[in-house]
């Protein structure tokens, strides 16, 4: 067991791994997923100075911060969902520490999403991905790169009249999805779901048949485009969070050169 | 009710304390020097002070009564007199009362403040309630910019020009010459007059008196206590004042005294020709011109008329202001409510040296004070003689 | 005639800031009420209940008859100048540097007579309007002005010291998304402002709105967010020297009352409309008090868009209410910091705005986003510091004024 690890720390020093950063810094302008407003609405990032080296803390700097659970890169627990509330351990808190590290693979759909803002994940293409690269592995991370976080402004929310236009996946994929039993789904887009997603039925399937099948989300990811399709290592521990339906966190991955 | 006479009060030891423009002596240290000088000429310790009353804007947080214990004195009767330039008469007919009713024997009456740079900004902005909140946020010109006002409306009234008021600092600046403690040395012309600056129109550099420090005293006591002492005295032959008259005029164009004028010239038994000078309250020469014809010497609007036609020196038919006035003097605050006053008693005794006005027997001094909002509200006149007449 | 203002020149870098100094503060009580009317733009003087005599200056008993009932009331404001003078020499600094100073004294015709400023086109024997204006010290101070003035009067120096004319000034809205940023912008420009700042908070999330900004000439739309801090900081160091007049226009409506709602929404109300203008004034305020007497293009005032709802309870909008009663407080706050500066801070409170969806469910009257923009500039103009808009508001504010407590219990005492 030990020599396993010294083969990662090895794999680090000597080069052989590198580690990507998949998390976009947390940032007032970073935007949030926006809702009708009448509802309650996601807090947006905020640092207020408690002091800088002065008089209300002469030798010391530090802020204090508003964000939501679901602010910049972040993380979903089940109970984030109606159809995850009654999940056992679906809180961040209770989720068994060895899900936040595991296996990834990442399905590149950088090209449909460039051209159809509505792009859409479907069985088909999950299916083309795993006729190259193999089935989608029990227990893994499934990453859908659009280069989606390249985008900045008003096109990344993408908002129109009829809402949100951006991509994600299907019902049906979602379901093969869990077919294949994955931890969790992953996006570069300000959720899991589509810009549409309420108008699929379900409503919202990836929030909706992920959590309420206990799995996880990532959205807000970025350098997908670093990822390789398969045999990646995914670090993404939300914060222990009383009770918290999601986390802001740092979302890393090894990689072998 | 025919008003008693002062008769037996007399008034000695007129002494005038050297003015200088900025000091860092404080009032209390004015006033201790002309209270010790008078004091001398009298011949009569401290501990032995009787009777005291003090004029002075610039003692506080002091009033006269902590003035007492600073200055070690322990008077039965004590008087503080708040009319500024018409404080010297109110002074005199309040002691003289109390001393004919024996009350008091001998009434040591001084006045003076301390002019330290920044002082007079201060004192302006403490002057009064209405001059807080009514007077200074309007350009803060002070009293020039409120006689300026009342100039301004006298010349339209009545035809004057600045020239008629110029006749008046000239000539005091003619007398002044002869007076060393004056603070104004050298002679004024009128083209002077007229060529200097202005300063809140229609006020110009001369109309404007120099504040400064300085005091002023004088005693007064019984006759016989006078003649015993040896001491040169003048007596009280009539007086007046006034507060807040006329309070419907729109803006003041006569003071005080035309209400009361009558009473004046019926105590002394006269008419204003049998007064040998004249000390005004010059802080203006428009106030000058004012008291010319409130106090009867011509009619209103006759002023302007009048300085045309009379010599307002010491030498001339119509003795003024025979120091030289507060204009060429110096105001020393509520020291220039006494300067006239101090002035006369000199003169009807004699002692007025390079000013003296010959066979200067009678003087009438009036007083004029206190710019609370746009006029002034306290008038006062008295009369007073030589030993004889 | 009054001249036309100039255009100020750019600013010289190699010259000190003129430091603020103040005409005279000290007033007493009594007369502390003639800032209460000028505030108002109101012309007022105190009335004797019993006698009717009108007193000036203010005093604690009447002239004529020793009543001690004086009560501050509308007068007539017309009168004659009976006298004038040109100061040009004053110990007091703030004077000195503005000599010559003319002034006057104007026989009311309801009776008093009044030192007073002097407008340029009025002197001796006119009959003049009277008006009472807060001078920089905050102060309501009494100013004759013509009957009928020439087209640039308000350029005056003695009145646009009185004022916080936009005209040849740099205003900064903090929020162009508010309703009213538009008519607010178009008004402003119209009055002379020389260029109109916008605050664009959550650049990432599109309006179509912005488009009625977009190109306009001596218009510019820049990130700016009166809940983030950072954005504040980075604006202020980039335009802060050149806001002249910053107009808090951002605004959080929820509604709902205490009970059956969280405090997630009551934290967001406070956020932007209590601490937003805590932040806005942290970050502009010190740069624009210290530019408060920096010659045409000073910095003059920061004007607060109230709801009237901050004088009042309203149990439909709670949180909404209570964040704008402490914004109402914040403001009165600042008043007092502002002071020693110049720098005025003017509330305009409004009642609904017609076409804002927080209260598109109320019956009318509400007010058009065109009446806050004219009331707002006018209030400038005019040197207001309270300004209610509008009926409602108008309503609201004169029975606040008159009885606070009873403006309680008359709606807290309405039927559910």
């Amino acid at each position: 067991m030990s020599d396993s690890i010294a083969n990662v720390t090895d794999a680090l020093a000597s080069g052989a791994a590198r580690i990507i950063d998949l998390t976009h810094t947390l940032d007032p302008d970073f935007p949030v997923i926006i809702l009708p407003p009448e509802f309650g609405q996601c807090a947006r990032f905020r640092m207020e100075e408690v002091s800088a080296y002065d008089h209300r803390g002469p030798a010391w700097k530090w802020h204090n911060l508003t964000l939501n659970e679901h602010t910049g890169t972040h993380f979903d627990a089940p109970i984030h969902w109606i159809s995850g509330k009654d999940v056992p351990n679906g809180a961040v808190d209770e989720i068994d520490p060895a899900a936040f590290i595991g296996p990834v693979v990442v399905i590149d759909c950088s090209a449909g999403a460039a051209t159809d803002d509505d792009f859409e994940l479907t069985p088909e293409t999950i299916e083309a991905w795993e006729t190259e690269h193999g089935m989608i592995p029990a227990d893994t991370w499934v990453l859908m790169r659009t280069d989606w976080s390249k985008r900045s402004g008003t096109d990344y929310l993408n908002m129109a009249p009829d809402g949100p236009h951006s991509p994600g996946p299907t019902p049906a994929a979602v379901e093969l999805l869990l077919k294949r039993n994955i931890r969790g789904f992953g996006t570069e887009t300000v959720g899991t779901d589509a810009g549409q997603g309420m108008h699929y039925v379900p409503p919202y399937p990836a929030h909706y048949l992920l959590h309420g099948a206990g799995k996880f989300g990532l959205q807000c990811l970025r350098n997908l485009d670093q990822m390789p399709p398969t045999g990646a290592l995914l670090i993404a521990p939300p914060l222990k969070i009383k009770g918290g339906t999601g986390s802001p966190l740092r979302v890393l991955a090894m990689v072998t050169r | 009710m025919t008003r008693q006479s002062y008769e037996g009060v007399v008034l000695t030891a007129p002494i005038s304390v050297p003015y200088v423009r900025y000091t860092n002596e404080t009032a209390h240290w004015w006033i201790a020097r002309a209270l010790r000088e008078a004091l001398i000429k009298i011949k009569m310790t401290p501990q032995e002070i009787d009777g005291l009353s003090v004029s002075s804007f610039t003692l506080a947080p002091d009033t006269p009564v902590g003035l007492t214990q600073h200055l070690g004195i322990s008077p039965r009767w004590l008087d503080t007199v708040p009319m500024g330039g018409a404080c010297g008469v109110a002074a005199i007919r309040r002691a003289a009362r109390a001393i004919q009713a024996g009350d008091v024997d001998v009434v040591a009456c001084v006045s003076g403040d301390t002019n330290r740079i920044d002082s007079f900004r201060n004192l302006l902005s403490a002057f009064s309630r209405f001059a807080m909140d009514a007077t200074f946020p309007y350009g803060f010109g002070g009293p020039n910019a409120s006689f300026a006002l009342l100039q301004d409306a006298y010349m339209q009234e009545f035809g004057a020009t600045r020239e008629d008021f110029g006749r008046i600092a000239v000539a005091q600046r003619v007398n002044a010459l002869s007076n060393p403690q004056a603070i104004m040395k050298n002679p004024l012309t009128l083209e002077q007059y007229m060529g200097a600056r202005m300063i809140s129109d229609p006020i110009g550099l001369f109309d404007c008196v120099m504040p400064c420090a300085g005091a002023e005293a004088f005693v007064m006591m019984r006759e016989e206590t006078a003649v015993a002492k040896g001491l040169p005295f003048a007596r009280i032959s009539s007086t007046i004042e006034r507060t807040n008259a006329f309070p419907d005029d729109p803006i003041q164009l006569r003071g005080g005294w035309a209400v009361d004028i009558d009473d004046l010239w019926a105590m002394a038994g006269h008419g204003p020709e049998a007064i040998d000078l004249l000390q005004t309250y010059d802080d203006y020469p428009v106030i000058c011109m004012m008291q010319f014809e409130d106090l009867g010497f011509c009619a209103k609007g006759e002023g302007p008329d009048f300085v045309r036609k009379h010599d307002l020196t010491n030498g001339g038919d119509f003795p003024h202001n025979t120091s030289g006035g507060q204009l060429s003097v110096g105001q020393a605050g509520a020291a220039g409510g006494y300067l006239g006053l101090v002035e006369a008693i000199r003169q009807v005794t004699g002692q007025a040296g390079g000013t003296q006005v010959e066979n200067a027997r009678r003087a009438l001094v009036s007083g004029f004070g206190v710019i609370n909002y746009d006029r002034g509200l306290c008038s006062s006149a008295a009369i007073i003689t030589g030993e004889t007449v | 005639m009054t001249s036309a203002l100039p255009f100020p020149s750019k600013k010289d870098p190699q010259k000190h800031t003129p430091v603020p100094v103040l005409p005279p503060v000290s007033r007493s009580r009594a007369s502390l009420g003639l800032g209460v009317m000028a505030a108002q733009g109101r012309f007022g003087l105190q009335v004797c209940v019993e006698c009717e005599a009108v007193q000036y200056p203010p005093r604690d008993a009447c002239l004529k008859c020793l009543s001690s009932e004086l009560n501050w009331q509308d007068v007539s404001p017309y009168g004659t100048i009976l006298a004038e003078t040109t100061i040009r020499v004053s110990p007091e600094p703030y004077f000195r540097e503005r000599m010559p100073w003319r002034m006057g004294l104007v026989k009311l015709n309801a009776g008093p007579m009044l030192n007073c400023h002097l407008h340029g086109e009025v002197g001796r024997g006119n009959n003049v309007q009277m008006a009472l204006k807060l001078d920089k010290a905050g102060q309501g101070v009494l100013i004759a002005l013509p009957l009928e003035g020439s087209e640039n009067m308000q350029d005056d120096p003695t009145l646009r010291a009185m004022s916080c004319n936009p005209k040849r000034r740099r205003i900064l809205i903090s929020d162009a998304r508010a309703p009213i940023a538009l008519a607010l912008t178009e008004a402003l420009l119209k009055a002379g402002a020389s260029h109109v700042f916008l605050g664009e908070p959550e650049a990432w999330r599109a309006w179509p709105e912005r488009k009625a900004f977009e190109g306009r000439e001596n218009v510019s739309l820049l990130p700016l967010d009166a809940t983030d801090t950072s954005s504040i900081a980075k604006l202020s160091a980039e335009i802060g020297g050149k806001v002249d007049i910053l107009i808090n226009t951002a605004s959080f409506v929820r509604s709902g009352g205490v009970l059956g709602n969280d405090t997630t929404f009551a934290r967001d109300c406070f956020d932007v409309n209590t601490l937003g203008l805590m932040r806005l004034a942290q970050g502009f305020g010190p740069g624009m008090a210290a530019r408060a007497q920096d010659g045409i293009n000073s910095a003059t005032a920061i004007v607060s868009i109230l709801s009237v709802q901050s004088l009042m309870p309203d149990k439909n909008y709670s949180a909404y209410a209570a964040s704008q009663a402490a914004a109402h407080s914040i403001t009165q706050s600042l008043r007092a910091e502002f002071r020693g500066s110049g720098l005025r801070l003017v509330n305009v409170y409004i009642g609904p705005i017609e076409g804002d969806p927080w209260f598109q469910h109320l019956p009318p009257p509400k007010v058009t986003p065109n009446a806050v923009a004219r009331a707002t500039v006018n209030s400038l103009i005019e040197g207001l510091e309270e300004v209610p808009c509008g009926d409602i508001a108008k309503d609201i504010y004169a029975r606040w004024r008159a009885d606070a407590l009873l403006l309680e219990r008359e709606i807290t005492g309405e039927a559910p």
